[in-house]
């Protein structure tokens, strides 16, 4: 196993760190007008949101494939302003990641939020507190097991994408080749071994991150309800 | 404290126009009573800022809270209000302690918070969350926490229907004593005849979003039909002021029969007049004299 390269294992974890450091700040936000809003624009958020659980991720991958490439509008306006070309590179897997793990920061920390009794914010105004006084002190606090369910999702969601990485990251070593490109790349050229070795680092390091989720979720469920 | 509000509200059974309007003598302790649905809750939102009338005004002392001419709307932060929720509200990822902490407004002097607990009897729950609370204790918290600010408003929504008789009269003193001690106009709704009598100077019966009678609890609960009632003359031979209430010791025949009144109804009575006492009886008990 000593000549296995494992660069892709470092690129996946540092992909799926900084996108889901990035959706959990967006995501709060997101969450909370999602769970508050009586906006009729609210239906249509929601739907893209979720979105990327059901679509294709050829199909996600291909769209931001057309919408970023520098021909286009807006790949030629963030590779004139910012020089940031954003396909085939990793800060493009990072954009990509954020679309496509989306709705499992958003949903988890939304539904948290949603069951969260009224009373709980309206007696924090009642008592002089802004809104975000009375989300950071009062909701989150309070939703805490949502906020590691869409921590743990989105990380490990990331961690397994492949068609939209594929489709606008390529497999360019150490910077777009993740885990699971490695592991097709792998196989395609006939490397059982280390294919089987990717595989099977990723069915650890998944099933240990899920049951972290439960055993945390399942204690605190059991000290609510004492 | 005047108040005039006008909205639109559903209700089990379709909808209906909640219109109310109201002085209040700042000070006095108001009961809402009446069948649910009537639009006793959205009054005390609609006090506390957190529901919206269509129309309507709200001044409390010389603020204007509500105005819709004026387009004014102070939100609940900017009342002076305390607000205790049917379901306590307490947060639930802080010691008691913490949530009365929480209320205080910046650089307030914490020495109300050690006040309330001592006034409230708090002392033993401080550092507990509210988890470990009885619902009685629960109560106990959420009326302190309602108080931390000093508000000009209480707003009690059927506080104690969830506890047990014994418990429920207890609270029922801390809120008249607090009532007292902070100066407090206080709003409560309540269901139970007993309460209304025991906390209030003034009720108010709500019947589909109109106030249908502003009266005494005396004389609410005693005006209705003829059936099933006693009346006796009698003469009034003390005036006593026991508590908030009054006890009128009444000479009937050759009996001596005290009986509770308010304020308003003592200040006309003084030893030596002729009254008329009357009660409802639904349930007289009868005994063979031998």
């Amino acid at each position: 196993m000593s000549n296995i390269d494992w660069s892709p294992f470092a690129l996946t974890f540092k992909l799926a760190l900084i996108t889901t450091v990035i959706l959990f700040v967006i995501s709060i936000p997101l969450a909370y007008w999602l769970s508050y809003s009586k906006s009729k624009f609210k239906p249509v958020i929601e739907t893209l949101v979720a979105m990327p659980i059901v679509l294709p991720p050829t199909v996600l991958g291909f769209y931001i494939l057309v919408a970023l490439n520098p021909s286009s509008m807006i790949g030629g306006f963030m590779e004139n302003t910012f020089g940031l070309r954003l396909v085939f590179s990793f800060e493009g897997l990072v954009f990509a990641s954020l679309i496509y793990s989306l709705p499992f920061m958003v949903q988890p920390i939304q539904s948290g939020l949603s069951n969260l009794s009224v009373s709980l914010a309206e007696a924090s105004s009642s008592l002089g507190k802004s809104k975000f006084t009375t989300l950071v002190k009062v909701l989150l606090p309070n939703i805490k097991p949502s906020l590691l369910t869409g921590i743990v999702l989105a990380f490990a969601h990331t961690v397994g994408e492949f068609g939209v990485v594929l489709m606008i990251g390529g497999s360019i070593p150490d910077k777009t080749r993740v885990a699971s490109i490695a592991i097709y790349d792998e196989v395609e050229a006939l490397n059982y071994e280390t294919a089987n070795a990717y595989a099977g680092v990723l069915l650890v390091v998944t099933f240990v991150i899920l049951f972290i989720v439960y055993l945390v979720s399942d204690r605190h469920r059991r000290k609510i309800s004492q | 404290m005047i108040f005039q509000f006008t909205k639109k509200l559903n209700a089990a059974n379709g909808h209906f126009r909640l219109e109310v309007d109201a002085e209040i003598t700042e000070g006095n302790l108001i009961t809402l009573y009446g069948e649910s649905g009537a639009g006793k809750t959205s009054i005390l939102r609609m006090l506390a800022g957190l529901l919206q009338p269509e129309r309507g005004y709200l001044k409390v002392g010389e603020e204007v809270w509500y105005s819709a001419e004026e387009k004014i709307n102070l939100s609940p932060q900017q009342r002076k209000i305390g607000i205790v929720f049917q379901d306590y509200a307490l947060f639930p990822n802080m010691t008691v302690r913490q949530n009365l902490e929480f209320a205080l407004y910046k650089n307030q002097d914490k020495r109300v918070i050690a006040e309330l607990v001592d006034l409230i009897e708090l002392g033993d729950l401080q550092y507990r969350r509210p988890e470990t609370l009885s619902g009685g204790q629960k109560q106990r918290v959420a009326l302190a926490r309602a108080l931390v600010r000093r508000p000009k408003l209480l707003l009690l929504d059927e506080p104690l229907s969830a506890l047990d008789k014994a418990m429920r009269d207890k609270l029922q003193n801390y809120i008249l004593k607090l009532h007292r001690n902070f100066n407090l106009t206080t709003f409560l709704v309540s269901h139970e005849v007993k309460e209304v009598f025991k906390m209030s100077n003034e009720v108010w019966v709500l019947k589909d979003g109109k106030i249908t009678s502003r009266s005494t609890p005396l004389s609410l609960f005693s005006q209705t039909d003829v059936s099933g009632k006693f009346k006796f003359t009698g003469e009034v031979i003390d005036v006593e002021k026991s508590d908030v209430i009054f006890i009128i010791t009444i000479l009937v025949a050759n009996n001596i029969v005290k009986v509770v009144a308010d304020e308003r109804e003592a200040s006309q009575l003084s030893v030596g007049d002729e009254v008329l006492v009357a009660s409802k009886a639904f349930n007289p008990l009868i005994q063979k004299i031998n």
